[in-house]
C-alpha cells in the first residue's frame, strides 16, 4: 500500500519540479535575447533620433545617464552615498563650468540592482537595467555596477550596444584584462572595449604592494600564497613590479588554504632571513595563522616585516592573529583605492569637505570613485561635444592626463586606469591605521615620502 | 640559521605535528579495529575538544597566561573536562548514527559518519562562527633552550611544544597499559579479534564499543586542547584535514594497531616538515600521499599492521 502511494506523489513533484524549473526561464530570457535585441535597439531608434537631432541640437538635447547598483538592503548606505558623490560631482561641474559639458543637459536614472527579497545585488534585474538603458535612445552612458559579478553581467549587453560603460567600484580583474579562463574576451562580445574604471582592480596591489616595499627598503621578499585565483594573482603582480624596482625574490612557496600549521615552512622562511614576507590570503586562508606564526616563531623579532592585500584588511585580523602585540608595526597592508578622507588633492578636499556640508553625514569608502566616475563622464560628454553613443565611447577610450580627485591618468588599451592611487595601511595599537598613498610608480616619481609608517 | 639548526628545528616541529596526528589517529585505529568502521566523524572531534575547551577556559575565567598553582589546577581541570565530553560526545555519535547499523552492510555506517562530520562541521561554525580563530597562551611559553640553557641558537623549542609531547606520551603509555594489561583491555583485543566469539565467552561487547569510542573520542579531545594551547590558532574546519592526515597515519602505521598509529603519526609529521624545508610545500601532501601508496604496495597492511589472517 504504502509503496503504491509513493508513485502518485514522485509524479506530482516531478510535474511541480518542471514548472518551478520552466518559470525562470522567461525571466532569464531577456538577458539571454539581449543580443538581437541590443543590435535591433540603436538601428530602430536611432532613425527617429537622427530626425529630430537637428531640431533638438539646436535647442541642446539631454544626455542620460543611467546608475546601477544597490540601493536597498545592507547596501544601501554604501549605494545611496555613491548616489549622492555622483550628485555632487554634477553639482560642482555646473557649479565650474555654468553649464552642462558641450551645451548639453544631463540627466541621472537612478536605477537600483538588487532584489528586494534578498536585498543584494541579482543578475537578473541587473540584466534588466542594462537592457533599460540600451533600449532608451537618451541613455548614453552606463554607470554601474557596485559588484563585480553584476557587471559580469549587464557589461556583454553594453558592449553589444556600443555604450560607454563606467564603474565606481569594480575590482575584479578579469573584467578588464586577462585573469581566468576566457576572460576579459567573454564580456566583450563586440570585440571592442568599452568599459572604463578609474579605479584599480585587485591583482595591482601587487604593483603598488612590491613598489611600496622598495620605498621601506625592504630589498629581500619571500612570497607566499594561498594559490587561489586571488591571491596568487595579487603574488604574481608583486613580481612583475619586483623585478622593476629590483626587489630580491628569495622563495615562493604556495600553501593549502585550509592549512593551519605552517611552523615548518615559516622555519624555511626563517632560514632564507628575507626582510619581508608577502603573503597572497584573504581573511580565510592561512593568512592570519601566517601572521601569528611568523610571530611565535620569532620571524618578527628578527626584524622581518609581513605584507598583504585587502583580502586581509579586516577588523578580525588583529584579533585572530593573538592581539595587538603580535602584529604590532610589523605588519603592512595595501588597499585598492582611498576611502574619502584619504584624498590629498584639491578637488578631492573639496569633495570631502563639501559632501559633508551637503549632507551631513562622512562619504561611504567607494563615493570617492563614483565621484570620479562621474567627473570622467562629464569630461567625456564635453570632449565628445555631442550627444551620440559612439562619440561619447570614442571620447572616453580616449582619456587621457585627466585630473581626477585620486590623481592624474587616463585609461589604457584594456579600459583600466594607467596611473592608480591606493591606500597603505599599518597594523598599530590594535587597529588596521591608514598611513597613505602607494603608487606602482612610487618609486620613480619619488613619492616614497607620503607613505612612510 | 645554519644549516644544522634548520635541520634540529625542522625534526622538533615534525616531532610535534607527528605527536597530535598521532593522538588523533589512535581514535581511528581503536574504533576500525573493534567494529571495523572508519570513522569520518572522528576529525571533528578534535575541533570539538579545542573548541570546548577554549570555552572551559573562559568558563574558569581565564583570560592570559595561568601562573602557579591556578595553572597546575585550572589546566589539568579543563584537560579532564574536555576529555569528558568529547568522549561522551563520541559515545553519543556511536549511539545515535552507528549502533542502528551495527548490522547494515559496511557502507551505511560509513555513509552516516560522513554525515555526522558534516553536521558537526555546521555545528561548529554557528557555535563559534565561520573565521579563524585565537586560542589565547594559557600555558606560559618559554624559550627554552635560550632561557633555561642559555644556548646561543635559533631552534625554537619552547614550554608549549614540551606540553604537547608531555601529555601525548604519557596518554599513549597509558593507553598501552590500559589495552596491554587491564580487564577491559583484553576484552578490547578479544573483540577486536573475533566479536561474535567474544560475546559467547560472555562479554559484553556493546559496552567494549562505548568504551572504544569514549577512550578514541578524549584522546581526540585531548589533541584538540593541546593543539590550541601550542599553535593557538584553529578554525571550525580544522578537524577535517587534521583528520585526513591522522587517519593517513592510521592506515600508515597499519589500521587496528595502536604502536602503527604512533609510528605512522610522527613519520607523516617528519614528512611533512621536510618536505615544506627542502622540497615545496605545495608538493607536501603529494609527497605524504606517494609514500603512502609505495608503502602500502610493498606492504598492504600497514608498517606493524597484522594484515586480516590473524582476525579470521
Amino acid at each position: 500500500m504504502k509503496q503504491w502511494r509513493i508513485y502518485p506523489l514522485l509524479a506530482l513533484l516531478v510535474v511541480v519540479s518542471m514548472v518551478l524549473a520552466a518559470c525562470p526561464a522567461p525571466a532569464a530570457a531577456p538577458a539571454q535575447e539581449a543580443a538581437p535585441a541590443a543590435e535591433a535597439a540603436p538601428a530602430a531608434t536611432e532613425a527617429p533620433a537622427a530626425e529630430a537631432a537637428p531640431a533638438e541640437a539646436a535647442g541642446g538635447s539631454v544626455v542620460k545617464v543611467y546608475t546601477s547598483w544597490p540601493l536597498q538592503g545592507p547596501m544601501l548606505p554604501e549605494g545611496d552615498s555613491m548616489k549622492k558623490a555622483v550628485d555632487l560631482a554634477l553639482k560642482h561641474y555646473l557649479d565650474a563650468n555654468g553649464g552642462g559639458p558641450a551645451g548639453l543637459t544631463i540627466e541621472l536614472v537612478n536605477l537600483d540592482d538588487a532584489s528586494p527579497t534578498t536585498g543584494s545585488w541579482d543578475g537578473t534585474i541587473e540584466a534588466e537595467n542594462a537592457q533599460k538603458c540600451v533600449n532608451d535612445a537618451d541613455c548614453l552612458v552606463y554607470f554601474g555596477t557596485y559588484n563585480s559579478g553584476a557587471a559580469k553581467i549587464s557589461m556583454p549587453i553594453t558592449n553589444r550596444a556600443g555604450i560607454a560603460h563606467i564603474t565606481p567600484a569594480n575590482t575584479y580583474p578579469g573584467l578588464t584584462h586577462a585573469w581566468d579562463q576566457g576572460e576579459p574576451e567573454i564580456y566583450r562580445p563586440s570585440g571592442t572595449v568599452n568599459y572604463f574604471r578609474t579605479n584599480a582592480s585587485d591583482d595591482l596591489q601587487g604593483w603598488a604592494g612590491a613598489s611600496w616595499a622598495k620605498c621601506l627598503g625592504y630589498d629581500t621578499v619571500y612570497l607566499l600564497d594561498d594559490r587561489q585565483l586571488y591571491g596568487k594573482g595579487v603574488v604574481d603582480a608583486f613580481i612583475q613590479q619586483a623585478e622593476k624596482v629590483g626587489i630580491e625574490i628569495v622563495g615562493r612557496d604556495g600553501v593549502e588554504s585550509s592549512d593551519i600549521d605552517f611552523r615548518s615552512l615559516l622555519t624555511k622562511v626563517k632560514a632564507a632571513n628575507p626582510a619581508l614576507v608577502y603573503g597572497g590570503f584573504v581573511i580565510d586562508s592561512g593568512g592570519p595563522q601566517v601572521i601569528q606564526q611568523m610571530g611565535s616563531l620569532g620571524l618578527f623579532d628578527l626584524g622581518i616585516k609581513f605584507m598583504g592585500p585587502d583580502g586581509l584588511v579586516n577588523p578580525a585580523l588583529v584579533e585572530q592573529v593573538g592581539g595587538a602585540d603580535v602584529a604590532n608595526e610589523n605588519v603592512l597592508l595595501t588597499f585598492p583605492g582611498l576611502a574619502p578622507s584619504q584624498l590629498t588633492s584639491e578637488d578631492g578636499l573639496k569633495f570631502f569637505n563639501d559632501f559633508q556640508a551637503e549632507y551631513g553625514m562622512e562619504p561611504s569608502p567607494w563615493s570617492t570613485y563614483a565621484y570620479q566616475a562621474m567627473q570622467v563622464i562629464l569630461d567625456s560628454v564635453d570632449r565628445a561635444g555631442t550627444a551620440d553613443r559612439t562619440a561619447i565611447l570614442d571620447a572616453m577610450r580616449g582619456l587621457k592626463d585627466f585630473q581626477g580627485i585620486t590623481g592624474t591618468f587616463g585609461f589604457n588599451e584594456n579600459g583600466d586606469p594607467t596611473v592608480f592611487a591606493m591606500g597603505g595601511n599599518i597594523v598599530r595599537d590594535g587597529d588596521i591605521q591608514y598611513v597613505g598613498v602607494i603608487s606602482p610608480d612610487m618609486v620613480e616619481a619619488g613619492t616614497c615620502d607620503a607613505a612612510m609608517p | 640559521m645554519s644549516p644544522t639548526e634548520v635541520l634540529i628545528q625542522q625534526l622538533l616541529n615534525g616531532l610535534t605535528i607527528g605527536a597530535y596526528l598521532a593522538l588523533i589517529a589512535l581514535g581511528y585505529t581503536m574504533v576500525y579495529g573493534i567494529i571495523e568502521l572508519i570513522n569520518f566523524a572522528h576529525g571533528d572531534l578534535f575541533t570539538f575538544g579545542f573548541l570546548i575547551s577554549l570555552s572551559l577556559f573562559r568558563l574558569y575565567g581565564a583570560t592570559g597566561t595561568l601562573v602557579g598553582f591556578e595553572l597546575v589546577w585550572l589546566f589539568t581541570t579543563v584537560l579532564l573536562l574536555t576529555m569528558l565530553l568529547t568522549g561522551i560526545l563520541n559515545v553519543v555519535i556511536d549511539r545515535i548514527a552507528y549502533k542502528p547499523l551495527r548490522k547494515a552492510p559496511r557502507l551505511a555506517p560509513l555513509i552516516t559518519a560522513v554525515g555526522m562530520s558534516f553536521a558537526l562541521e555546521n555545528i561548529f561554525a554557528n557555535w563559534y562562527g565561520s573565521s579563524q580563530i585565537n586560542y589565547p597562551d594559557f600555558f606560559p611559553r618559554v624559550d627554552i633552550l635560550r632561557e633555561w640553557f642559555q644556548m646561543d641558537t635559533f631552534v625554537l623549542f619552547t614550554t608549549q611544544d614540551l606540553l604537547l609531547v608531555g601529555v601525548t606520551i604519557p596518554l599513549m603509555i597509558g593507553l598501552r597499559y590500559f589495552v596491554q594489561r587491564t580487564k577491559l583491555g583484553k576484552a578490547m583485543r578479544a573483540s577486536a579479534q573475533n566479536a561474535n566469539a567474544a560475546a559467547i565467552m560472555g562479554i559484553n561487547v556493546e559496552r567494549v564499543i562505548m568504551t572504544t569510542f569514549f577512550i578514541g573520542g578524549a584522546l581526540a579531545g585531548a589533541a584538540g586542547m593541546i593543539f590550541g594551547n601550542f599553535l593557538h590558532t584553529g578554525r571550525y574546519l580544522m578537524g577535517f584535514d587534521a583528520g585526513l592526515f591522522a587517519f593517513t597515519a592510521a592506515v600508515f602505521g597499519g589500521i587496528g594497531n595502536i604502536t602503527g598509529a604512533m609510528l605512522g603519526g610522527l613519520i607523516i609529521g617528519l614528512i611533512k616538515a621536510f618536505s615544506d624545508q627542502y622540497l615545496a610545500a605545495q608538493w607536501t601532501r603529494a609527497v605524504i600521499f606517494a609514500i603512502l601508496i609505495l608503502v602500502l604496495v610493498f606492504r598492504p597492511q600497514g608498517l606493524l599492521g597484522q594484515g586480516e589472517a590473524e582476525k579470521a
